[in-house]
């Protein structure tokens, strides 16, 4: 049975068609891992008896032959798409018994498409963070161990740190992330799956706990690039109830896995070589280019020169929208509320006890920016400088077809590592930053081990709503990888 | 005449702009599905987007966009076809987002103009700055415990038209003709109800004063006055105020005062210092609102015919006065109760007809014109009576009484109770000889110079023949005889 957790959807679903085990079975295997993998603590709340029932009616409808395209497939879901009936807490003590009346739309495309989830997986607190540590239930820890040093337990990445952690050590085939500036594709690399952000607008956000409302964008992590193509198509498409949602057709993402990029321009930014960039990280990249030359590809050398502002624009904009998103947890509705002689005092007392340090901060920052005096300074200018990098990448892209970068500027780090600087911290986004801020679809995949053992990422960044050139390269770049190393725990 | 307010250091005149909510008329919210009914049970129309659920996002009702269009075209404004939504940003009990959704820097409709119908008969013209869409927040009621204050979303998040008009008004009277004809344009256009006893109407009014030929001076912002007559006694109070201040050695200072009906005072609600910092910045939930021209053009070809050019209409074609024409076209239901009258009959004597003892009885029976005391088409049967001489006009009030008692057709009732006018020559003659034979001193006196005894003896002829003789023919048959 424990083969079954190695498994990716795609075999999953070729198997329980010619029913070779039950999707009972199979979810089974997976929440049998899910326990066995409880000290990484992925999981906020579980839904095992739930995901049983759900497995039930699945091999019902495969008995039939009206199975979805997820049919029976176990999956996690980040803590910050609501699910009716079950707790939603976005890993904030201000939500911790938040049960939504109502199912968020990317949710509920997977539940139509088969898909069970087995438990609501652990992030930073509302999204805010890259290593999980922000989270107001624990830190999630990698299953991935250092060579040197297996006794350090290592931080699985952030905000979607939970969805990665869970995946990489088999508790689940796959899971839903979500991406503010880096969230799904930081966390791929540190725990060396496969993890996409789409374009802006693809997947609808209604429903989702939402950070900074013009960034946010929901996408899939898997464990390989096929599964990430059919889990994108499982959740993505226009919803008229979010109107930022691209009113267009869905592709057939698994079709565009063709294995041919012969003739592709693959952009490689200068930009992304700063000062001080590891050996290790650099000499992956170099190799990434190579596989992609050797698979027919051109890569051309490109300029995308205001990517140096990207990080502290990002940090103006995203904590704006944060100051004005999160004035709805206030205690009066839902949540938590500590109560005071005053309507201010409420106000004060509960979001002082149900908001942490990191997400306070954020909204400090943010209101700031937006205060009188301020806004045309800061966020005023930020918003022009996002505009010049979206320019940076349409121009790029007038000359090629997709852009190869690294993911993150190192392997997972220790928890408790890095200095109490949350600028340090910040660091980490600075490649998957500037596809945010130009609402463009990246990809991160599993690209090697660095010498202590622990997985590497490259990204893959494409035109908008062209998230089937990305999956096409990845594809064939995951081949040329060959990835196969298994984390610690799951050798163990 | 300038409207001025006298102080000790000479005359003051007052500086006046007024900022109009106006709640657009349509079944659902301006982002979310809920309905808008006025009075229904607290938190009985509240979507999850209204108690900003978490994950919950906006989708621009389009009706809302079509009534602040068709809003803008009736006041003859710019409409920008490109306008953003923006996040208006303060903490309060009734506002589950933590924001406000408005319009700030890109209003959806720039300046415009309402003309002001005065009572003398005149017209001002009052600029408009903008006209811009935002949702309302619910209500505290504060009344209902006592220490705690219970919220009531029904009314987050229902559309508003916010209008803000330039600051061209000089009196609390031309401040209470803009309400007024604003009101009657939104009435016209269906996109306001106007009622203002409801909240559907709401002004916040900006009032300064200053000596003749001054630049403006600082002001203040007097919120939430739900009446015309409140804004009117709101801004004579608070003129007379700043005067005081100024006169006194004072500064008035910028603020946001407060309304108190019962007492007619204007109070300190916030200083500038306490305003708050709203922090408004575009909401990232929602697109820009793009509108094409063929959209505008489409709402402008179903724009009924409004006020001003109704006026100059029942001006030209009905030779009306001003002030009558601006009386009927204040309300369309009554301009349209007048035509009815009016068709193919002697306008003017329509319109005295509807302004005087229809209106009268209106009144006293505190009717709305959706329910009058007669039908358009009985005074219509009535005037088309006095016209062709089968009634006095004295008669004819009498009739239009019994009309209201009832209800009958006015040729209905004259038939029955025989008030037909007398008309046959023969018959006048004699009554006239009647009079005169039983007043021979009368006679005498009149024909020695007393004139004024011509009166008498009419009153005496109609009083004999129960007021049915055609009053010309008495007058004409009584000169003769006394010649």
């Amino acid at each position: 049975m424990t083969k079954l957790i190695n498994l990716t959807m795609a075999e999953a679903r070729k198997a329980l068609a010619a029913k070779e085990f039950t999707a009972v079975e199979l979810v089974d295997a997976h929440i049998k891992q899910a326990e066995k993998a409880k000290p990484l603590n992925a999981f906020v709340t579980e839904t095992f008896d739930l995901a049983r029932e759900q497995a039930k009616a699945s091999d019902v409808r495969i008995a039939k032959g009206e199975a979805g395209a997820m049919e029976g497939l176990p999956i996690g879901m980040k803590d910050l798409f609501c699910t009716e009936g079950v707790r939603t807490t976005a890993c904030s003590k201000i939500l911790s018994n938040f049960v939504p009346p109502y199912e968020s739309t990317v949710s509920a495309n997977l539940k139509k498409a088969g898909a069970v989830t087995i438990g609501k997986t652990a992030l930073d607190e509302f999204a805010m963070g890259s290593s999980n540590m922000t989270s107001a239930f624990g830190n999630v820890e990698n299953p991935w161990k250092r060579k040197s040093d297996p006794s350090v337990k290592l931080v699985p990445g952030g905000s979607s740190g939970g969805s990665a952690s869970a995946i990489a050590s088999r508790s689940v085939m796959a899971a839903t992330g979500t991406d503010t500036g880096g969230s799904i594709r930081q966390p791929a690399a540190f725990c060396g799956i496969v993890g996409i952000k789409p374009t802006y607008g693809r997947c609808s956000r209604w429903g989702v706990v939402a950070f900074a409302s013009s960034l946010d964008q929901a996408g899939p992590m898997t464990r390989s690039v096929r599964d990430a193509a059919i889990m994108l198509g499982s959740m993505a498409g226009h919803d008229p109830k979010d109107s930022t949602s691209a009113p267009l057709p869905l592709p057939n993402f698994e079709a565009a896995l063709t294995g041919d990029i012969r003739g592709l321009k693959v952009g490689i930014p200068k930009e992304y070589r700063p000062d001080g960039l590891s050996s290790e990280i650099q000499a992956l990249w170099d190799n990434g280019i190579a596989m992609l030359k050797d698979a027919g590809a051109t890569p051309v050398e490109i300029s995308l020169p205001h990517t140096k502002y990207a990080l502290a624009t990002y940090y103006i904009i995203a904590p704006a929208e944060c100051s004005s998103n999160l004035a709805r947890y206030d205690g009066l509705r839902y949540g938590q509320r500590v109560e005071g002689k005053t309507l201010d005092e409420m106000y004060a007392k509960s979001r002082a006890a149900g908001f942490g340090k990191e997400v306070r901060r954020r909204i400090l920052v943010g209101t700031y920016v937006l205060s009188a005096g301020y806004y045309d300074a800061y966020y005023a200018k930020a918003q022009k400088v996002r505009r010049l990098i979206a320019d940076d990448f349409a121009k790029a892209f007038q000359t090629v077809d997709v852009i190869l970068t690294p993911t993150a500027p190192s392997a997972a780090f220790g928890m408790g590592e890095t200095d109490d600087n949350p600028v340090t911290m910040w660091l980490n986004d600075v490649f998957t930053i500037p596809t945010s801020m130009a609402g463009l679809p990246g990809l991160s995949l599993p690209a090697g081990l660095s010498a202590d053992g622990l997985p590497l990422g490259l990204q893959l960044i494409g035109r908008p709503f062209d998230e089937e050139t990305v999956l096409r390269v990845a594809d064939v770049m995951e081949k040329a990888v060959g990835f196969n190393a298994l984390p610690a725990f799951v050798e163990a | 005449m300038a409207y001025v307010i006298q102080g000790e250091t000479g005359d003051w005149e007052l500086v006046i702009g007024l900022e109009v909510h106006a709640q657009v008329t349509s079944n659902s919210k301006l982002f979310s599905g809920a309905a808008t009914n006025f009075g229904a049970e607290p938190n009985t129309q509240v979507s999850l987007v209204d108690a900003a659920m978490p994950g919950m996002l906006p989708v621009i009702n389009e009706k809302c966009v079509e009534q602040a269009v068709r809003t803008g075209l009736g006041l003859k404004a710019q409409i920008n076809l490109t306008s953003v939504f923006a996040r208006k940003n303060y903490f309060y009990a009734d506002l589950p987002q933590g924001y406000q959704i408005s319009q700030f820097e890109f209003p959806i409709v720039g300046e415009g103009e309402v003309i002001l119908d005065m009572p003398d008969g005149s017209t001002r013209t009052v600029g408009i700055e903008r006209l811009h869409l935002e949702q309302d927040a619910g209500k505290s009621l504060h009344d209902q415990h006592p220490s705690k204050s219970f919220i009531d979303l029904n009314r987050a998040g229902v559309c508003l038209m916010e209008i803000v008009s330039k600051p061209d008004m000089r009196s609390p009277e031309e401040a209470a003709a803009y309400v007024t004809k604003l009101r009657s344009i939104l009435r016209y256009l269906g996109s306001c109800d106007g009622n203002m006893a409801e909240g559907s109407m709401r002004c916040d009014v900006n009032v300064s004063v200053r000596k003749a030929g001054e630049p403006y001076r600082t002001r203040a912002e007097i919120k939430n006055v739900n009446s015309i007559r409140f804004v009117q006694q709101a801004i004579d109070y608070e003129a007379r105020r700043q005067i005081d201040v100024y006169e006194d050695g004072g500064q008035v200072v910028q603020e946001t005062r407060l309304f108190d009906s019962v007492k007619g005072e204007t109070r300190s609600m916030r200083s500038k210092e306490m305003a708050h910092d709203y922090r408004y910045f575009p909401d990232p939930d929602l697109l820009p609102l793009k509108l094409t021209q063929a959209f505008v053009d489409g709402i402008k070809a179903t724009l009924p015919e409004l006020p001003d050019e109704k006026k100059e209409r029942f001006i030209k074609d009905y030779g009306l006065s001003h002030y009558d024409a601006g009386v009927l076209v204040a309300e369309q239901a009554n301009a349209d109760f007048f035509e009815a009258v009016a068709k193919g009959r002697d306008p003017k004597l329509a319109c005295n007809w509807v302004m005087g003892d229809f209106a009268a009885a209106q009144n006293k029976q505190s009717r709305s014109i959706d329910n009058p005391v007669v039908s358009a088409e009985n005074l219509g049967g009535l005037v088309d009576l006095i016209a062709d001489n089968t009634i006095s006009g004295r008669i004819a009030k009498e009739v239009f009484e019994l009309m209201v008692e009832t209800g009958k057709a006015p040729a209905v009732l004259v038939e029955e109770k025989g008030l037909k006018q007398v008309t046959d020559t023969g018959a006048i003659e004699s009554a006239i000889d009647a009079v005169l034979a039983a007043n021979p001193d009368k006679v005498a006196d009149y024909k020695g110079g007393k004139d004024k005894l011509f009166g008498f003896f009419v009153g005496q002829v109609m009083k004999n023949t129960g007021g049915k003789a055609n009053p010309a023919l008495v007058n004409d048959i009584l000169k003769a005889k006394l010649a």
